[in-house]
């Protein structure tokens, strides 16, 4: 038997233990913070869910009315003496007849439809008749007639466009209280809207004009589209894509398989890990000064955004590239070469195919990121008004166009509040865009993917 | 002809070349391609690089050369480069074809053109470097022509006015561009690093599998859409709940939204790159800090996030080099106001709001007004350089070496 002293000192801080099934104080705070600690981490990661689900379910929120417009739909009678004065059905001749002249059409079938369904509303006044359309609407109708001169004379059923104040009452953007000190509407207009709603003349429908049409000016907002803006992302998308995936696959192929180990390698290496930490608003300078001062390239043009849209995706592509086409096994380039292939043959016959399609996961996803550049673009013009749509590519490539995203900064200056109905719609179109890249990139990793 | 048709043509004769070449090569041997010292395509080749190579560099060099010159050339001139790459492209093919023998190493010819070709991309990286520091340095000193540097770099008051008589210190806007940047980082890091540690150290691997993903989407949202978030939602948010009743203002937009959703925006960012830091970690570190009785998180605080600290640190500062140069966030989050304030519910602008002020619209380049976009953006460029050089360093140094 052993000597226990009785003497002992006491262990300093940690209190005589009952029984190691129940843990003293000391454990317990131990345990304690390491169940905080670990709620913290949960904490974080579900904050930053939690933010990914507020902003797009905001986004979604405010900009799905963008996909939905209201319609007038009442007979409009296209009358010979207002349109085609000498009757002799020339669209040349009747190009001569304003825009304004529809615009009385449009208010006198609106008038008549009132009086024959014998609607009536207290303080209706000609004025709001009048703006119960969108101004686009007259233009629209013009077209149509121009287009098809045999309309003259007729009656005909056309879905023309109702005014921002009129949609915004089916969105719940304008009630009855907000119509009453509006100046751009009235509560008449809204009773008005109402009753024409119940017998079926007013109606919101899918509005396809928000993808296809071009910009609009300021007080009409209902006509305002996509279209320019969408067709210069693309035409900016495919100088990226045709400038971009050659250059860097070049690059990265010159460095990861050819490059010697001397100070100009480095400084290729140490240059293109630089720019892709440089801002981007310092690519729009750059964009400015050399190829709008300098080269006299015309601002606002596609060309400009997408060379400057390439110079910045370049290193992205070229890293993704690079890690792809190291990931080919040696073993395949010591049997090309071990057959008789010259260096340049392993490579393009062997190493690139293989790298292939990391190779366009990398690029797709630069391409994402490219769609969705907005402050370079700022600088290089592509804020401008554009209402006509570019040209068909290689000349359309120097029209002045606008871009998808510098389209939705574009209406968050406007001053009446339905463009930021657009501007978020716009941002839908945009993010569906880049999730179908996305989803691309992935499939192509998934499908083709190969592990050594 | 317009240079897109002129460049057209050549590549025409380009591919006729290539099958003249080939066959020719063909021709040489009776069929027989065993005799040659490379394939036909490779003679191919060559004979096509050797008409369109030199042809379109020509062409090039005379589209940029004669704009410069026209004083003298005049306006009758504008044939010369067209017509003269149409010669070369012909000389070329003719040259080509008058070579291509039996002998001729076609196939080490096609490849050193070929090494050439991927140099010369591989230098455009560095070209661009040049055309960022050109650009921004010779407006810049454009500018410093115009008004002082002194009172640029330390004047205190920003108003510009396009009649002249304006103010342009850089103060007030680097102080705005710190505050926001500082919040972001505020709300950013630890939420990105704590995110980083519960999924490379407690999170089983099918939390890891559903969360790293959701969380890097935010990384791939376009900038312009934060804007547009800050300006629609938090901006109001932010001023009707907390603002307004506490008394702290009534701004829409303020250094408190343009912050707050730019550290949304970074989170990704400081997270994906902790995360790889931290599985950097060796596993033994770990098991002997456990085997001990420390706790995991005890082990996490004493012993993982020590060696992995200077990789934190570098992605911190890749972070606030980021914050520094984002621009959407800011131009539609932060306002327009140029001003020293404690506030975080105050507007204030960055430099990056003012670049894109001064440069938007039309600009008359020989105004200080619109050149001090450039001096802003030189400030920006050296700031956002050196913020990532010092990370690279930090992490280079300070890196614990294992193994």
């Amino acid at each position: 038997m052993t000597d226990v002293p009785s003497d002992l000192p006491k262990r300093v801080g940690a209190p005589a233990r009952k029984s190691l099934l129940t843990p003293d104080t000391r454990t317990k705070r131990r345990n304690a913070a390491e169940s905080r600690f670990k709620v913290y981490g949960i904490l974080a990661i579900l904050v930053a869910l939690l933010a990914l689900v507020f902003l797009l379910f905001t986004i979604i929120r405010d900009g799905s009315g963008a996909f939905r417009q209201t319609f007038i739909s009442i007979p409009v009678t296209i009358e010979a003496s207002v349109v085609d004065p000498k009757g002799n059905r020339d669209p040349a001749e009747m190009a001569g007849t304003l825009t304004m002249s529809y615009g009385a059409l449009l208010e006198q079938s609106l008038t008549n439809w009132v009086e024959q369904n014998d609607i009536r509303i207290e303080g209706l006044t000609e004025a709001d008749l009048a703006s119960f359309f969108s101004a686009q609407a007259r233009a629209d109708l013009r077209n149509r007639v121009l287009a098809n001169p045999e309309l003259v004379g007729q009656t005909v059923e056309t879905p023309a466009l109702a005014a921002s104040r009129i949609d915004g009452m089916f969105k719940g953007r304008v009630t009855r209280e907000s119509a009453a000190i509006d100046n751009r509407t009235s509560v008449a207009q809204y009773d008005l809207a109402e009753a024409m709603r119940d017998r079926g003349a007013l109606a919101t429908r899918f509005n396809w004009d928000f993808i296809t049409r071009p910009d609009a000016s300021d007080n009409r907002p209902e006509a305002a589209g996509l279209g320019v803006a969408i067709l210069g992302s693309a035409y900016m998308m495919l100088i990226v894509l045709v400038l971009a995936l050659p250059i860097g696959v070049a690059t990265s192929i010159y460095l990861e398989e050819f490059a010697p180990k001397n100070r100009l390698t480095d400084l290729i290496e140490i240059n293109i890990s630089n720019l892709a930490a440089v801002p981007s608003i310092v690519f729009g300078i750059l964009g400015l000064a050399a190829f709008i001062n300098f080269m006299g390239l015309p601002r606002s043009a596609p060309i400009v955004g997408g060379l400057v849209l390439t110079l910045m995706t370049l290193p992205t592509i070229i890293i993704s590239t690079r890690a792809a086409l190291k990931a080919v096994p040696p073993s395949i380039r010591d049997a090309a070469l071990g057959v008789g292939a010259s260096k340049m043959q392993t490579v393009f016959h062997h190493v690139l195919p293989l790298a292939m399609p990391g190779i366009l996961t990398g690029t797709i996803i630069g391409l994402a990121q490219a769609l969705g550049e907005t402050a370079p673009l700022l600088l290089i013009g592509m804020v401008a008004f554009v209402t006509t749509y570019p040209a068909a590519p290689p000349e359309g490539f120097f029209d002045a166009a606008s871009a998808l995203p510098v389209q939705v900064y574009n209406w968050t200056q406007r001053a009446d509040s339905a463009f930021f109905e657009r501007a978020s719609g716009a941002i839908i179109v945009l993010l569906a865009f880049l999730f179908a890249m996305n989803v691309l990139a992935i499939v192509l990793r998934r499908r083709f993917e190969r592990r050594w | 002809m317009s240079p897109f048709w002129i460049m057209m043509t050549v590549l025409a004769l380009a591919v006729l070349g290539y099958f003249l070449g080939a066959a020719r090569a063909r021709g040489a041997v009776g069929g027989d391609i065993r005799r040659l010292h490379s394939r036909p395509v490779y003679y191919g080749w060559n004979a096509a690089i050797a008409t369109a190579a030199p042809a379109l560099l020509v062409l090039l060099v005379l589209m940029l050369a004669l704009p410069l010159l026209a004083g003298e050339a005049g306006p009758g001139a504008s044939w010369l480069p067209g017509g003269a790459a149409l010669l070369v492209a012909a000389v070329g093919l003719a040259l080509a074809l008058a070579r291509t023998t039996p002998q001729y190493r076609a196939r080490a010819m096609v490849e050193r053109a070929i090494k050439v070709a991927l140099i010369g991309c591989s230098l455009i990286a560095i070209a661009t470097t040049v055309g960022i520091v050109l650009s921004l340095v010779f407006e810049s000193i454009h500018f410093f022509q115009l008004y002082p540097w002194q009172a640029f770099f330390f004047g205190t008051e920003w108003t510009p006015s396009f009649g002249g008589g304006s103010e342009l210190g850089m103060l007030p806007l680097l102080w705005g561009t710190l505050y926001i940047s500082f919040i972001a980082l505020l709300v950013s890091v630890p939420i990105g690093l704590f995110a980083a540690i519960y999924m490379s150290e407690y999170a089983t691997p099918r939390v890891r599998s559903v969360a790293k993903p959701l969380i890097e989407v935010l990384a791939g949202i376009p900038t312009i859409v934060y804007g547009l978030f800050a300006l629609v939602t938090v901006g109001p948010l932010l001023r009707d709940w907390l603002a307004a009743p506490l008394g702290f203002g009534n701004s829409g937009s303020s250094v408190m939204t343009a912050g707050l959703v730019m550290g949304i925006m970074l989170i990704p960012f400081v997270s994906s790159l902790s995360d790889d830091i931290i599985n950097a970690v060796p596993q033994s570190l770990r098991d002997g800090s456990l085997a001990l009785g420390s706790t995991p998180s005890e082990t996490i605080r004493q012993v993982v996030l020590p060696a992995a600290l200077p990789g934190i640190v570098g992605a911190v500062l890749l972070a606030a080099s980021r914050a520094i140069g984002e621009t959407m966030i800011v131009v539609l989050g932060a306002g327009a106001m140029a001003r020293f304030s404690l506030d975080p519910f105050e507007a204030m602008t960055t430099i990056t709001v003012k670049i894109v002020g001064q440069l938007t619209g039309d600009n008359d380049f020989s105004s200080p007004e619109t050149l001090v976009a450039f001096a802003l953006g030189l400030t920006l460029f050296v700031m956002t350089l050196a913020l990532n050089v010092l990370a690279l360093y930090v992490v280079r140094k300070y890196r614990e070496q294992y193994e």
